[in-house]
């Protein structure tokens, strides 16, 4: 913990003084056809910061990176790596003039050994040996160095996330980068993950390297970063030092308005079971055992929050609850719905709608809607063949659209343009179009898979404000998220998963990020009581945030 | 992206891709010391300068009509049918037995029974990809080409061995009775006292391939089953969250597909030939494939390939009747048509979605 106490000392004073910033952006612009992606943007990063981006999807902070990687040449402006103009045209000399991205979905062969990963596209010569046996010693050296040990030779497959975050990193460092911009990097990492993340990131600014890390958790910015810039449609509208900021603040320069960053709901007055869940076992089609035996009640009135590294079994639980698990799975235990057996052999997700269990798929774009079909279209999806929609053998189109609009305009949809296809609708815009036709249902037990996944912190209140007046109007909800502050916030009771298993049940007021954090690593009892562990090196050193939905 | 806008999309993106397989074409046929402008003008005058060309015309729109939106229900329920080929054979089979079955008194009551026969048997050869798709996960591309070739062994045999009239020497069946004679679309406009063409093929079969566009439409945007084929083609998963059985829909729209292509029967079988032959589909099957992706899998772009398509298949014939460039040419004609509208629709749309983008911006 060495290293992470000095690099504390230098949190305040990131300025290094007399030497020309690591970037500088000078009045860059970028449109596509009639929308305005960038405009007349202009930063600075001093070398060796670690310099945060936030702003709301479609702010205009993917663009800009794109552009100073090389992917898109600007409509005007300039690049400045060093002090001098680098010459970016494409991510060949982005990489030239040091700057390394670590992309959020990542950009590795699967079947490739790390070793092979790394030098891809590296090779520097026709035999393949010299070149491994060279990233060998390279990959040795920078694992000592930044606390970057991963096995070379391990296929990546075979790897966890964090650790295959890491092989990105080492590429990136392997290809001599100075400047390293990480996209959305704790997206899929558990929050001890994340951790040692933010120690190699501190690590590699102790060397001198300029860090760009792009993310919405303000949480984890306040953490890491030495400045931050906030992006709002397009423009850049504030630059500040961390130290000096807060969240609120920045949410509501993201935002350009004030934002409830803590959940408001009074306590929840439970009802008769709903949902009943005995003993739920499944094995995928492949002979996986997702689930080991899950037991789970969720009350009339009452948010259960399942609190999970993804991949833990949460998916297939929900998707055995909604009727529509993959074909070729075994499952056995029960399901009750007020009391009645649901059918376990027959996935047939239409009769779970008309048993009342309402669904908000956790990948909206794959399940949830149809991307081409509009607006209108997916108003009514899982819902098409309700008689109050047909008339006759055909469809009652004129309906779908006068609800569609309606819908549009009480979940304050924009563009509030019903023909629009759900794919033009921004992320946050298309999960309110879910949200919509699952909540106008009334549904008496509603299944919500990652709500707020990838969508605008605007919309994140609005959603869940609008699945607390759900569950007040006395509806059951079960909600699964990654996020463990929107567990946390949303939640009157949070179990842990792990491993197919329900690891634990806590209160959301009796327990702390990091206590669930490690059940969700799988430790049972969940390790650290609250009061103790680790303060800062956890996010419950700010009990003040802790309950905050970001 | 830039979205062009729908009028560019459905219309000026085929016209150029036309005019470019056109202005290869001509290249070509000078390069064999041809006039071009002479050969267009001989395909147009044979193909639409004349009622009687237009009879073939309608003739050959017809089949690729019936072909097109067969191929069209089940792309959009994301499966490739490229057995309509077959499934038309199979619809041969039953209009045929249909046909002989009993001697028909009129043939307003023998086509619709003709149309029923047609659209089982296509059907019914399109039931086992499906079924093999939908349970085994046998890729309906591989099965329903496969099945082709089964379809021609299966009418070769039929027509040998079951129904060729003792003493034939010729694998076809006797000739329908005068009973299931379809009326040409001469003889109906003579029937409203409009004297139009004499004997060609196009027959009353045009107007129910018309219906057909109409009814698929409707099928496909109007009613809770084409929402769930369409669904299901765009994505299998979410078709699932939303309770749409992937079985069931693989199976219902290949059984639409196979009936239309079995319909097509109604024109070649039973509306022109009057008897069964051997190879009877000619080749319809597969124009189908390009009728459909050239008009977009919409039925009313499908109608309008379907009429070029005749028009080439017309115009070709005259071509290779009334000028000394070989019969191998049209071929090269057609190809480049499928190819520019087809395969390289991507090369016209791309310059033209920057064009209207840049316009937009």
């Amino acid at each position: 913990m060495t290293a992470t106490d000095s690099v504390a000392g230098r949190h305040a004073a990131p300025e290094t003084a007399s030497v020309a910033p690591a970037i500088e952006l000078r009045g860059i612009s970028k449109a596509f056809g009639p929308v305005q992606a960038n405009k007349d943007i202009s930063m600075t990063v001093p070398r060796g910061t670690i310099h945060g981006i936030v702003g709301e999807n479609g702010a205009g902070k993917s663009t800009l990176m794109s552009i100073l990687y090389g992917f898109y040449r600007p409509d005007a402006g300039q690049i400045l790596i060093g002090g001098r103009d680098a010459g970016i045209t494409d991510s060949q000399s982005a990489i030239r003039a040091g700057i390394g991205m670590v992309f959020q979905h990542f950009k590795l062969v699967p079947n490739m050994t790390v070793l092979e990963n790394v030098i891809l596209g590296a090779e520097d010569s026709a035999l393949l040996a010299p070149s491994l046996s060279r990233a060998r010693g390279e990959l040795r050296r920078l694992a000592e160095e930044y606390e970057l040990q991963v096995d070379p030779d391990a296929v990546v497959e075979t790897l966890s996330v964090g650790h295959q975050q890491r092989v990105e990193i080492l590429k990136a460092l392997y290809r001599h980068a100075d400047i390293l911009i990480l996209d959305e990097p704790t997206g899929v990492l558990t929050p001890a993950e994340a951790e040692h993340l933010f120690r190699i990131l501190r690590g590699l600014r102790e060397q001198g390297k300029t860090i760009i890390v792009i993310t919405h958790k303000l949480r984890e910015v306040m953490e890491i970063t030495d400045n931050v810039s906030v992006m709002r449609r397009g423009e850049m509208v504030a630059t500040v030092r961390t130290a000096d900021t807060s969240p609120e603040q920045l949410a509501e320069l993201m935002v350009g308005r004030k934002v409830l960053l803590r959940v408001d709901k009074a306590p929840a007055r439970p009802g008769a079971p709903v949902l009943e869940v005995v003993r739920l076992e499944m094995v995928d089609r492949t002979g996986v055992t997702r689930l080991r035996g899950v037991d789970l009640t969720v009350r009339a009135g009452e948010i259960v929050g399942i609190a999970g590294v993804s991949g833990n079994g949460q998916t297939q639980l929900m998707e055995i609850l909604g009727g529509y698990a993959e074909p070729g799975a075994r499952v056995t235990g029960a399901v009750r719905m007020n009391g009645a057996d649901l059918p376990l052999t027959r996935t047939d997700a239409a009769a779970r709608r008309r048993a009342g269990i309402g669904n908000i798929p956790e990948d909206r774009q794959v399940e949830g809607l149809i991307m081409d079909f509009s607006c209108w279209e997916n108003t009514v999806f899982g819902h098409h063949r309700d008689p109050e929609y047909q008339s006759g053998p055909l469809m009652d189109n004129d309906r779908v659209r006068q609800r569609a609009e309606r819908l549009i305009a009480q979940f304050d949809v924009r563009p509030a343009n019903c023909h629009l296809a759900a794919r033009n609708f921004s992320g946050g815009n298309q999960q309110k179009i879910v949200v919509a036709r699952e909540i106008e249902e009334k549904p008496a037990l509603l299944l919500v898979g990652q709500p707020t996944r990838g969508v605008d912190i605007g919309a994140i209140e609005f959603i869940h404000r609008r699945l607390i007046e759900m569950r007040d109007a006395g509806a059951a909800i079960l909600l699964v998220s990654v996020e463990l502050d929107e567990i946390m916030g949303l939640s009157d009771r949070i179990v842990v998963m792990f491993d197919g298993r329900i690891m634990g049940e806590r209160q959301p007021d009796q327990t702390s990020a990091a206590e669930l954090g490690m059940l969700m690593a799988g430790v049972e009892g969940g390790g650290i009581p609250p009061a103790q562990g680790q303060p800062r090196a956890h996010p419950d050193a700010r009990p003040d945030l802790a309950k905050g939905i970001l | 992206m830039t979205r062009l806008p729908r009028w560019a999309d459905l219309i000026l993106t085929p016209l150029i891709s036309l005019a470019l397989a056109f202005a290869i074409s001509a290249v070509v046929i000078l390069a064999i010391g041809q006039d071009p402008w002479a050969a267009l003008k001989t395909m147009v005058t044979g193909a639409v300068g004349s009622s009687y060309g237009w009879g073939y015309t309608l003739y050959y729109a017809t089949n690729f009509i019936f072909t097109g939106l067969a191929v069209a229900v089940a792309a959009h329920a994301g499966l490739f049918n490229i057995g309509a080929e077959g499934q038309a054979t199979l619809g041969g089979l039953g209009v045929a037995l249909v046909c002989l079955a009993l001697p028909w008194p009129h043939w307003a009551l023998a086509l619709p029974a003709a149309m029923l026969g047609g659209a089982l048997f296509g059907a019914a050869w399109a039931l086992i990809p499906a079924w093999l798709q939908a349970k085994r996960g046998s890729h309906v591309v591989i099965t329903t080409i496969m099945f082709n070739f089964i379809a021609a062994a299966l009418l070769n045999w039929v027509l040998v061995n079951v129904l060729r009239p003792p003493g034939s020497q010729d694998p076809a069946t006797a000739n329908f009775p005068a009973g299931t004679h379809l009326p040409t679309l001469s003889d109906m406009a003579g029937a409203i006292g409009v004297q139009w063409g004499k004997a060609t093929p196009a027959n009353v079969s045009f107007l129910i391939a018309i219906a057909a566009c109409l009814l698929v439409w409707l099928l496909i945007w109007r009613t809770p089953l084409g929402y769930e084929i369409r669904a299901f083609g765009k994505s299998e998963r979410a078709a699932r969250y939303a309770g749409i059985s992937p079985v069931r829909i693989t199976v219902v729209a290949m059984l639409i597909s196979g009936a239309l292509a079995g319909l097509m029967a109604v024109n070649n079988v039973m509306g022109e030939a009057g008897r069964l032959v051997l190879n009877n589909v000619e080749g319809a099957g597969f124009i189908g494939i390009a009728v459909a992706l050239m008009g977009r899998n919409h039925p009313l772009g499908i109608f309008l390939a379907a009429l070029l398509f005749g028009f080439l298949y017309q115009g070709g014939a005259e071509l290779a009747l009334f000028s000394n460039i070989p019969r191998e040419l049209i071929t090269v004609i057609q190809a480049l048509v499928i190819l520019f509208t087809g395969a390289l629709d991507n090369m016209v749309r791309m310059p033209l979605e920057r064009l209207f983008g840049r316009r937009a911006g």
